[in-house]
């Protein structure tokens, strides 16, 4: 047997093809006879379409164009609910939604016929805020303007009012954030009667692509196949729009008999017409006794999720569930909903909510702390979460956890009390205009996998099957994004079969090929699949000594005879392995209660700002991310998780402002909604604690995707309030912002 | 925009090679780089110079060819990220270190910032924290916020024989 894999910083397994440019992207794909396709989009944000003109000077006789008349099957984007059109027919609900496509093998004279498509829609009144669909200025969703609403209740939080020592009240908002990953949503299309409909694209969820498009076409599973190319970072933006775009392309093939057609967006297509963060509002009521113990928590937690429902009752439910944090409170309700608004619907990204929950959560406490009269670490401390104690789901927290340990170790790498003190005293003494400085941090978790019974619903497979010469191939359609997964399945199957990290590989996530082991969202691809990665290996090694070919010691020689053997005498070797809960977990979906997460990564973030007063721009000097978040598979690919999920919070955080106009982002390019260069970030020092899980893969391993988006907004603006003495409420926190608040206090 | 039909030839050298374009004059370097020379490598992130991911080195400079016509290298060196290590030779020191640092995640930005850290260390070999940030200042990534870029430099500088 070799020694360990996991734990070990081994190569990418398609780093080579990454730094020589030889990875293949859906754009560096070229078929014969492809015809491009482009989207003629809504103009206005809500209104009933009157008609749709050609205009003069283009060949339209070459023009392949489709309409909603052209779809075969339903025009619905099929994922939770029904309710979003490919195609608008009658009403449009948001600017840039799609009415028409088209498609030409000559990219320019393509651009100059979709501008020359003249939609004429007659305007209805809009609803551009989360505010204004709460009101109901106009109904524009359903009967009340609400996709999807949760109650968490734990204990009796009316009866804590009275017996409370101090009530504090607070009020949070965060605004849209887009994905920015740097490759924009594309695929290529090829779709017939008789061949069936097949999709290439950038995405994360194959699977889920492929629901859409049997939906859409009215086809049988066998029929629809989806594949994944490399991919150029999601971050979530890349879950639920492949549906759409994959869509439109098929429709273009499918009316132009099977030509293939690729769309690609350009960035500002992208940036305007897909997914970003759910805006949100929180409101918070503490109460609290005077020796600063939690004793109640109210919470309303609402999320704007644009135009149609997608996924904002998933995004809701974890932003919900996360809005009480790492603490140990007995009296919790937690209110929340997801409104619709005439906006591009708002999706998936990176935290689903937690990021905007935990935010408003964060600087509620550092509120109640003040008021209490204790530090924000000795208020923290008092009300931590610890091994028996529940959630606000009423979650028995079942691992050890050591809330108050991640907090000493955080402030040790930072000097944290000492910054603290020092920072007072030199910030009385700066001057007008000068430079003033603050530390702060934020403690959260970040639960993972899907919530609840998700799971179970999903029942994911994962497949594993070695060839003739030994070698071993994990079927999944779990995707390489960035994050590592060909890698990290790779040292979970190779440490499980005890194989030399080379002879393991993934197969390319088709759906042709490989079973649904789920999406790739939700933290969930380490923990939950990569136990399946490892249950499905460890079937290939039982076959194998079952057939008596396999001693229980064995070399890699032995194993590539044994695979010969098999192989030789039965065919394909292969063995498959099916999600199923770990023993106790319950949850109940009608009351909102029980084990909302398998298990739960946890962190505490210490942020160290300096405010220059003067221009009112705030830099962050130093960020240390301290998190135990169970075995840590792979240390270069897991600290390159938290260092690039920490500086998308930052840019959340001072840099990533989205500007709306009636509806519509009005900065939509890279010039004008700003990400962090390389010069705008501080160091990024990542701490792991490991805690083994009882039912993670490779001895115990969480989920980390989205944990270190979580934190860093509240840990900047609480660094902020040190250094300002102003209480920020609303990320991003941006100079214009900062320089209204620092003079109406001044 | 352009009038496909008309085009004129542009000579340069490409990755070493001497080639003779038959391209319309405003063409994107991208474009013909990505579509008439087939090497796609070379990505567009943006179309409009803010993301680097485009990068490429033209007579040892680094430049976004979304924002170069192509007439304008007429006569130019042309490095791309297919031309930092010859094919089927021993990776450039800055892949090399890009790999064993993390300093690729999703792989879009890599090109590019690769041809940036090659062009920074050819002009500064031995970079202070301070220039490897700036000089890789025009290159966006999203997902490693930046941190294993910077020991990929690091690493790279340290061996020996770094040339662009």
């Amino acid at each position: 047997m070799l020694t360990e894999i996991v734990g070990k910083p081994v190569p990418r397994k398609e780093g080579r093809s990454k730094v020589t440019g030889a990875a293949r992207y859906v754009d560096d794909l070229r078929m014969p006879g492809m015809l491009y396709g482009a989207t003629v989009r809504s103009p206005v944000a809500r209104g009933r379409i009157r008609s749709v003109t050609f205009g003069e000077g283009v060949p339209w006789d070459e023009f392949v164009v489709v309409t909603a008349k052209d779809i075969p099957g339903e025009n619905a984007v099929a994922l939770i609910l029904l309710d979003q059109p490919y195609l608008a027919s009658e009403f449009v609900n948001h600017a840039e939604e799609p009415i028409l496509l088209l498609a030409h093998a000559d990219k320019q004279l393509l651009e100059r016929a979709r501008r020359a498509v003249h939609v004429d829609i007659e305007p209805l009144p809009a609803v551009f805020t989360l505010a204004d669909s709460l009101a109901r200025t106009q109904t524009i969703w359903g009967e009340d303007n609400i996709f999807k609403s949760y109650l968490v209740d734990k204990g009796n939080v009316d009866e804590v009012w009275a017996q409370a020592d101090l009530v504090v009240e607070g009020e949070y908002s965060t605004g849209a954030q887009e994905q920015l990953y740097i490759e924009t949503n594309g695929v290529i299309a090829v779709a017939n009667a008789e061949e069936g409909v097949t999709v290439w694209g950038s995405m994360q969820c194959p699977y889920y692509v492929h629901k859409a498009l049997l939906k859409l076409f009215a086809l049988p599973p066998e029929r629809v196949r989806v594949v994944q190319c490399e991919t150029g970072g999601g971050f979530g933006g890349k879950e639920e729009y492949p549906s759409m775009i994959g869509g439109h392309a098929a429709l273009l093939s499918w009316k132009a008999g099977g030509r293939p057609v690729k769309i690609i967006y350009d960035r500002a297509e992208d940036m305007v017409a897909t997914t970003k963060r759910h805006p949100s509002l929180t409101r918070h009521r503490t109460a609290v006794s005077r020796d600063g113990r939690l004793l109640g928590m109210e919470i309303e937690f609402v999320v704007d999720g644009g135009a149609y429902a997608t996924l904002s009752a998933v995004v809701l439910s974890r932003g919900t569930i996360h809005a009480a944090g790492p603490y140990n409170c007995p009296n919790v309700r937690i209110r929340s909903r997801a409104v619709a608004t005439n906006v591009p619907p708002h999706g998936a990204f990176r935290g689903f909510g937690a990021p905007q929950s935990i935010f408003a959560l964060e600087r509620q406490m550092d509120k109640v702390a003040a008021a209490v009269g204790l530090s924000p670490a000795e208020f923290r401390r008092r009300n931590f979460i610890r091994q028996g104690e529940t959630t606000a789901t009423g979650q028995v927290i079942r691992e050890p956890v050591d809330m108050a340990g991640l907090l000493d170790r955080a402030f040790e790498l930072t000097d944290y009390q000492a910054k603290r003190e020092r920072f007072a005293r030199e910030n009385a003494a700066v001057g007008a205009g000068g430079v003033k400085r603050g530390i702060g941090f934020a403690s959260f978790m970040h639960g993972a996998g899907f919530t609840g019974s998700g799971e179970d619903y999903l029942k994911s497979i994962v497949g594993a099957e070695a060839d003739a010469s030994g070698r071993v191939r994990i079927l999944a359609a779990s995707t390489e994004i960035g994050q590592g997964t060909n890698t990290i399945f790779a040292q979970i199957a190779s440490d499980a079969l005890g194989l030399n990290y080379d002879l393991v590989e993934m197969a390319q996530p088709d759906t042709g090929n490989v079973p649904d082991s789920g999406p790739t969202v939700a933290s969930r691809t380490c923990m939950i699949v990569g136990r399946l990665v490892e249950s499905a290996a460890l079937g290939l090694r039982q076959t194998l000594q079952g057939a008596g070919l396999l001693a229980d010691e064995y070399t890699e020689g032995d194993w590539r005879e044994a695979c010969r053997q098999y192989v030789e005498r039965y065919g394909a070797l292969k063995s498959f392995s099916q999600y199923k809960p770990p023993p106790g977990v319950r949850w109940d979906d009608e009351k909102y209660e029980g084990d909302a997460y398998g298990a739960f990564a946890w962190a505490v973030y210490v942020a160290e700002v300096s405010v220059d007063t003067l221009t009112y721009e705030t830099r962050v000097d130093d960020f240390v991310a301290v998190q135990e978040v169970g075995k840590v598979v792979h240390p270069i690919l897991a600290a390159g998780q938290i260092e690039g999920g920490v500086a998308q919070a930052i840019g959340f955080t001072l840099y990533e402002n989205v500007v709306w106009q009636d509806g519509r982002m009005v900065n939509n390019g890279m010039t004008n909604y700003v990400m962090p260069t390389s010069v705008d970030l501080p160091p990024i020092r990542v701490h792991f604690e490991e805690q083994p899980y009882e039912y993670g893969p490779a001895g115990g391993a969480k989920g980390i995707g989205e944990l270190p988006m979580d934190g860093g907004a509240p840990a900047i603006l609480n660094a902020i309030e040190q250094a300002t003495g102003v209480s920020f409420t609303h990320v991003p926190l941006m100079p214009e912002a900062l320089m209204r608040g620092l003079s109406e206090t001044t | 925009m352009t009038d496909s039909g008309l085009k004129v030839d542009v000579a340069c050298t490409v990755n070493g090679a001497r080639q003779t374009l038959r391209v319309h004059p405003l063409a994107r370097l991208l474009d013909v780089l990505r579509e008439d020379l087939g090497l796609t490598g070379t990505k567009e992130g943006c179309g409009e110079g803010e993301c680097g991911a485009c990068s490429v080195l033209v007579d040892g400079e680094l430049v976004n060819s979304c924002l170069v016509p192509v007439l304008q290298v007429e006569g130019a060196e042309i490095k791309t990220i297919e031309g930092v290590s010859a094919r089927g030779a021993e990776l450039h020191a800055v892949q090399q270190a890009f790999i064993e640092c993390g300093g690729a995640q999703c792989g879009i930005c890599t090109p590019g910032m690769v041809l940036a850290a090659v062009s920074l260390l050819a002009n500064i070999p031995q970079p202070t924290d301070a220039d490897i940030r700036n000089g890789l200042a025009g290159n966006l990534c999203r997902c490693t916020g930046y941190m294993k870029i910077f020991d990929a430099v690091v690493r790279a500088c340290e061996r020996a024989g770094v040339k662009a």
